[in-house]
């Protein structure tokens, strides 16, 4: 645990890569399996689980430190963040308080996890206390930071997945790409599991997914990219990407986040079972009416379901358009290009013939005067733009540069006024950075969206004096204030929705430039919003 | 309200039976200044009244011809219908609470101060009285500060090890009273230290009153070329991440401030290390003053106001109540938002900015302050 912390630390403390990546060959050199193992599974963001319920942690924590629990409320409110709150809330500690002496090291990062986090799950509160209050004692304050996000599931750290990627691809003496392919799936965090990271041999998860091949945005020029006719165009789907494994007797779908959506889809399991075994398809889950997508807000009532009633199936029927072909009768074709993956995919996906697992369609265009003709009709067709795919690039891991690459649809935009705004969280704990914003109807302003991002540190900083000094009113954590500055907003659709008083929200929104020169009587008003509801979006 | 012996208007703190502000923001006849931070003397007033020890530094702030008198500390003066003395407030050189009294009633305006040890100014000294006007920049229990001997240590660590691995050392810290005190703290430097010039100026009203500070230098490029890869540079926050930055070569950053106690700020600020190092008091500092002056009514400016307004009322049984003003324990005034078609905030955006007297050229701390982060008093920025 302390060894971990250490690196923690370090990471939290620079912006450079290559220090963080020193940091993490070091660790991973020098920490035993079952620590690696764990540290590897907590550092790549996998999903831990919540242990002890928080009020009972803020309670225990107003306990120990003799303050009333609206002080630490309030503490949290100006922190942004629980775990760092109680850790610099709880009083004197183990190691650090001065008393000279020095606890014998507390276990290792995968006996603490087992013992002090683990083992607190489904006792009663009254037991729970008693554990939380005895690890307190024996860690120091930046320790308890890390406990406290162990036990409430949280644990986040501000290191890329390809860093890691990388860092343990060093330390094993393997390329990245081989790396992140035995990463994929799923793994434990045992020293079983890290050994065979580690280790030549395959063994692993057999039905992992391979790592995905990211596209950038085009550059601002897209005829930089070089001859149009390098490429293959297809349409951008908005949906969830996602890999279909069928081996041995099972199928399977990935997230792109490495979860297995199988339950929100028991439709396309179903099919991919008549695909041959030895089969990796890599496509985008749609939901589809007809002869078009619904809509991602429909798609959203599949994700993360474990199963899928009737009534369900019929109103949001899906499809998995299959743009790719990784692996066939058992063989990678990775390193195929991509028009010999794309004959091999319409083969392979019009002998099955199946309903509902599809080829996605090319778009035939060989001039980037053509394909900008097609792009112009993506929002009627309801997809996002364009992919343009090399026609002679491998599948590659990750998001390298130069072989594929999406091209949007330009974003809907509005001018808003900001009249919420509330605290940040992890590096903009403390600052006013997250902000409810409307535009006028009938002389009122109804919030529209919240947006966090799209601001510079420097206008944040700027935001945040003024929310201090314009505040009218609050409830809980959220700041009214006088609605006077107004933003432009950037998004990429529109829908219904009766959770929002004003009968909408939009999709994506983020910030695109604070419009100093703008007084808020001429943000967007909510009737040219619904105009724009009206456009396919 | 009526009968109190200080209130507030559109200028500032005022005391009407003194017949002068305190610490006003706008243009009076008469200031009486806790101490020389931006926020707490403005230029362009008719005369200055300040403790003896920050005559020099409020001079500086006010242009050098502005009238400025001082006060020793618990020297008492009769202005207009009260007596008015200062005392230490542990701030900054030269820092003050005021004393004022009336017919045996006491207020005592604190200002800004810490209760912490610091060798570059008179120790913060609990002055009996009624009413106590408190600052609250880190009025949170989570800013509890570290003992100032085990931060001096992590510094000359973090020196070292920098110098081991051949980087300059560069700690950012406000010009004025920060950096001071890290020199102070640094009295047997293992290194070289050079200073930016924003600070140079600024030491020299600290040893002419016998504060001892390790010997420094300008840092010019000459003195940069000779300590490069081993020396400590201390320069205001804004210098980090400019062109200026160069002539040191690989450099480790390090920012000193209060605000580097919480994670989000250390990190977000873009500085390699972060120091926890104020010049306010902390949760504790602050209780521990306000019970120290015996007061029942306690009035809280400028910081997390309301939560501790309402722990003094609730917990500790005091009358206590927010008292508005424009003093910046966390915002700066050269960042305040001009909104289009709003006359209060372009009216309130010119009375905090240059139009009430003085310009940026003329102002011998200009450069410590043009960068709004810069300013010294604290802010989370």
């Amino acid at each position: 645990m302390r060894r971990f912390h250490g690196l923690y630390r370090e990471l939290d403390a620079t912006s450079r890569t290559s220090r963080k990546e020193s940091a993490l060959v070091a660790y991973f050199e020098a920490a035993p399996a079952a620590d690696a193992a764990w540290a590897a599974h907590l550092l790549l963001g996998r999903r831990g689980r919540r242990t002890v319920n928080t009020r009972h942690l803020r309670e225990w924590a107003a306990e120990e430190s003799g303050l009333p629990l609206w002080l630490v409320e309030e503490s949290y409110d100006a922190v942004g963040d629980l775990a760092e709150t109680i850790a610099l809330l709880v009083p004197g500690g183990g190691r650090g308080s001065g008393n000279g002496t020095e606890e014998a090291e507390v276990e290792g990062l995968g006996e603490f996890i087992e013992q002090r986090v683990f083992g607190l799950a489904g006792l009663e509160p009254e037991a729970q206390r008693t554990l939380v209050l005895g690890t307190w004692g024996a860690l120091d304050a930046g320790e308890r930071f890390l406990f406290h996000k162990l036990i409430s599931g949280g644990f986040r750290v501000g290191v890329a997945g390809g860093l890691v990627a990388r860092a343990l691809a060093k330390v094993a003496g393997v390329d990245r790409a081989t790396m992140m392919h035995r990463l994929a799936g799923r793994w434990e965090p045992t020293a079983e599991a890290w050994e065979a990271l580690m280790s030549e041999d395959e063994g692993g998860d057999p039905l992992r997914p391979y790592p995905f091949f990211l596209a950038h945005a085009v550059p601002p020029e897209v005829e930089d990219l070089g001859a149009a006719a390098d490429f293959q165009a297809e349409w951008k789907w908005d949906g969830i990407r996602a890999q279909a494994v069928r081996r041995g007797a099972e199928a399977v779908l990935w997230s792109r986040g490495g979860d297995l959506v199988n339950g929100g889809f028991p439709e396309i399991v179903g099919e991919l079972g008549e695909l041959p075994s030895g089969t990796v398809l890599d496509g985008e889950l749609l939901a589809w009416d007809r002869d078009r997508p619904m809509g991602f807000h429909q798609l959203q009532r599949r994700i993360q379901r474990k199963s899928v009633g009737k009534k369900l199936r019929e109103e949001v029927p899906v499809r998995l358009m299959a743009y790719d072909l990784l692996e066939e009768g058992g063989e990678d074709l990775r390193q195929l290009g991509t028009s010999e993956r794309r004959r091999r995919l319409e083969a392979l996906v019009r002998r099955a013939s199946l309903p509902r697992i599809v080829v996605a369609e090319v778009v035939e265009a060989s001039t980037w005067a053509a394909l900008a003709d097609a792009r112009a009709t993506a929002r009627e067709r309801g997809v996002e733009g364009l992919m343009l795919k090399r026609l002679d690039a491998p599948y590659r891991a990750g998001r390298p540069r130069g072989d594929w690459w999406k091209w949007k649809v330009d974003p809907f935009t509005l001018d808003v006024v900001l009249v919420y705004a509330q605290r940040g969280h992890g590096r903009r704990a403390s600052l006013y950075t997250d902000y409810t914003l409307a535009v006028w109807s009938a002389g009122e302003l109804v919030p529209v969206a919240k947006a966090y991002s799209g601001l510079t540190d420097k206008e944040i900083r700027r935001v945040d004096a003024f929310v201090r000094r314009h505040i009218i009113d609050r409830f809980g954590p959220v700041r009214v204030v006088e609605p006077e500055l107004v933003f432009e907003i950037a998004f990429e659709g529109i829908q219904p929705s009766t959770r929002h008083k004003a009968g909408l929200s939009l999709r994506f929104p983020r910030i695109v430039r604070w419009r100093e020169d703008k007084a808020a009587s001429e943000a967007d008003t909510l009737e040219s919003v619904q105009a724009l509801m009206g456009e396919p979006s | 309200m009526r009968g109190d012996l200080v209130t507030t208007t559109e200028a500032g703190l005022w005391c009407e039976a003194g017949g002068f502000h305190i610490d006003p923001w706008r243009p009076v006849d008469r200031a009486v200044v806790t101490h020389a931070h931006a926020d707490h003397t403005r230029p362009g007033s008719g005369r200055y009244l300040t403790a003896a020890s920050g005559v020099e530094l409020v001079r500086l702030r006010t242009h050098a011809d502005a009238v400025v008198d001082g006060l020793e500390y618990g020297e008492r003066l009769r202005i207009g219908g009260v007596e008015v003395s200062f005392h230490p407030a542990g701030h900054i050189l030269g820092s003050a609470q005021i004393r004022i009294e009336r017919a045996g009633e006491v207020w005592v305006v604190g200002g800004d101060y810490k209760t912490g040890s610091d060798p570059t100014c008179a120790a913060f000294e609990a002055v009996p009285c009624d009413v106590f006007i408190s600052e609250s920049t880190f009025g949170l229990p989570v800013f509890q500060w570290p003992d100032p001997e085990d931060v001096a240590r992590d510094v000359r660590a973090w020196w070292e090890g920098n110098a081991a691995s051949g980087r300059t050392s560069l700690l950012c810290a406000y010009a004025l009273g920060k950096s001071q005190r890290l020199l102070a703290a640094l009295n047997d430097a293992p290194g070289p230290i050079a200073v930016h010039g924003a600070l140079d100026k600024l030491l020299g009203p600290y040893r002419d009153q016998g504060i001892e500070l390790p010997p420094t230098r300008y840092a010019s490029v000459d003195v940069a070329k000779e300590i490069r890869g081993h020396g400590l540079v201390i320069a205001p926050p804004s210098a980090n991440g400019t062109p200026w930055m160069r002539k040191f070569g690989d450099v480790s950053t390090a920012f000193a401030s209060g605000w580097m106690t919480l994670r989000g700020p250390r990190r977000r600020r873009g500085f390699d290390q972060g120091f926890t190092v104020s010049d306010h008091a902390d949760w504790r500092g602050l209780l521990g003053a306000i019970e120290a002056t015996g007061a029942t009514r306690v009035l809280v400016t400028h910081g997390y106001v309301d939560p501790l307004v309402r722990y003094l009322s609730e917990e500790r049984g005091l009358h206590a109540e927010p008292l508005a003003s424009r003093f910046e324990g966390e915002g700066d005034g050269a960042d305040e938002v001009k909104v289009p078609g709003s006359d209060a905030a372009a009216a309130a955006a010119a009375a905090v900015s240059g139009e009430v007297g003085g310009t940026a050229e003329d102002d011998p701390m200009e450069d410590a302050a043009a960068d709004p982060i810069e300013d010294p008093a604290e802010g989370p920025a």
